[in-house]
């Protein structure tokens, strides 16, 4: 910027400090992934609609399927993802703060939180299948009808979360190693921030799956 | 020049984020205890109630919307009515036919 600082608005060319600094708007930034947020809430809504049609027409079935899973485990998951959702958005708030290694430690806590979410999740999927409950098992296919379609649901939906915590994982990845290159900085926070926002709204779609699937029996 | 650095939003204090952390936490207890009092119809109903309340602080707080500017709320009440007329158009098939 020095040779230009002495120059007054009127003469300098609004186009030569733009040339200098590299182009970077946080606002449309954050609009562009509210927006994707928005096509993610109507992917699940859809889902949502399709649980919610199909436990009004099978409720008995949904709620015996309910009460076969573990709901201590279900609460479990519940908190560590708040948890994490805690340390993502404190890790944010230090990033704003220039506190770097602050803002590393929440990212790490945050990922060992995402993955202890999907061990849990693996145990159990693990286990409904030990005990011969998956789609199109013999098991299966002897339960009654609203039961197969609360499992398919059961599997579609929390897979489907599942893959997005997976992804989720990835982005705070990325997010560590941009902190590391310099290229998220105070003054430089969408990538993160949006990082947060994403992790936010998977941790607000579990916040809904959770008491669907599990305190319904 | 002003513009052009304009802060997306400024930052919160640590503390409002653990407040919020415990209020999640408590309603998650609260919905899992209710879960085991013997309640039939009203079960799924007060389970969605707790959910919804929890998503609203989520979405408040922890993605900031209490702090952006209104456009972000604007946005998101256009998608909770576009969701809404595909819950309504799919239930008033559902429900009577």
């Amino acid at each position: 910027m020095s040779p230009h600082a002495a120059l007054t608005p009127d003469t300098l060319a609004p186009h030569a400090s733009a040339a200098h600094a590299e182009h970077y708007d946080p606002v449309a930034c954050k609009i562009g992934m509210w927006l994707f947020l928005f096509t993610e809430v109507l992917l699940f809504g859809t889902l949502f609609i399709v649980f919610a049609v199909y436990l009004t027409l099978h409720h008995f079935d949904f709620a015996s399927g309910s009460r076969q899973l573990d709901k201590l485990l279900g609460a479990a998951n519940t908190m560590i993802l708040l948890t994490s959702s805690l340390t993502m958005a404190l890790a944010i708030a230090a990033m704003q703060r220039s506190n770097r290694r602050l803002s590393v430690a929440l990212l790490t806590a945050t990922l060992l939180l995402g993955l202890a979410f999907l061990g849990i999740k693996a145990h159990e999927w693990h286990h409904k299948f030990e005990h011969d409950l998956y789609p199109r098992s013999a098991t299966m296919l002897a339960n009654p009808y609203g039961q197969q379609v609360f499992y398919g649901l059961y599997y579609t939906m929390t897979g489907l979360h599942a893959l997005h915590v997976i992804v989720g994982c990835g982005a705070i990845v990325s997010a560590m190693v941009l902190i590391r290159l310099g290229r998220v900085r105070a003054d430089r926070i969408a990538f993160i921030d949006n990082t947060g926002l994403y992790w936010h709204l998977v941790d607000a779609i579990w916040i809904l799956l959770f008491p669907l699937f599990y305190l319904i029996g | 020049m002003a513009a052009q650095h304009e802060k997306t939003h400024p930052p919160v204090p640590y503390s409002l984020y653990f407040k919020v952390w415990i209020a999640l936490i408590l309603l998650t207890v609260l919905t899992v205890s209710v879960s085991y009092a013997n309640m039939q119809q009203a079960r799924i109903l007060t389970a969605l109630m707790i959910a919804a309340v929890k998503i609203l602080l989520v979405v408040l707080y922890f993605m900031h919307i209490r702090f952006e500017r209104l456009l972000y709320t604007y946005m998101i009440i256009v998608v909770i009515v576009t969701y809404g007329i595909f819950v309504s158009l799919t239930f008033s098939d559902y429900l009577y036919r």
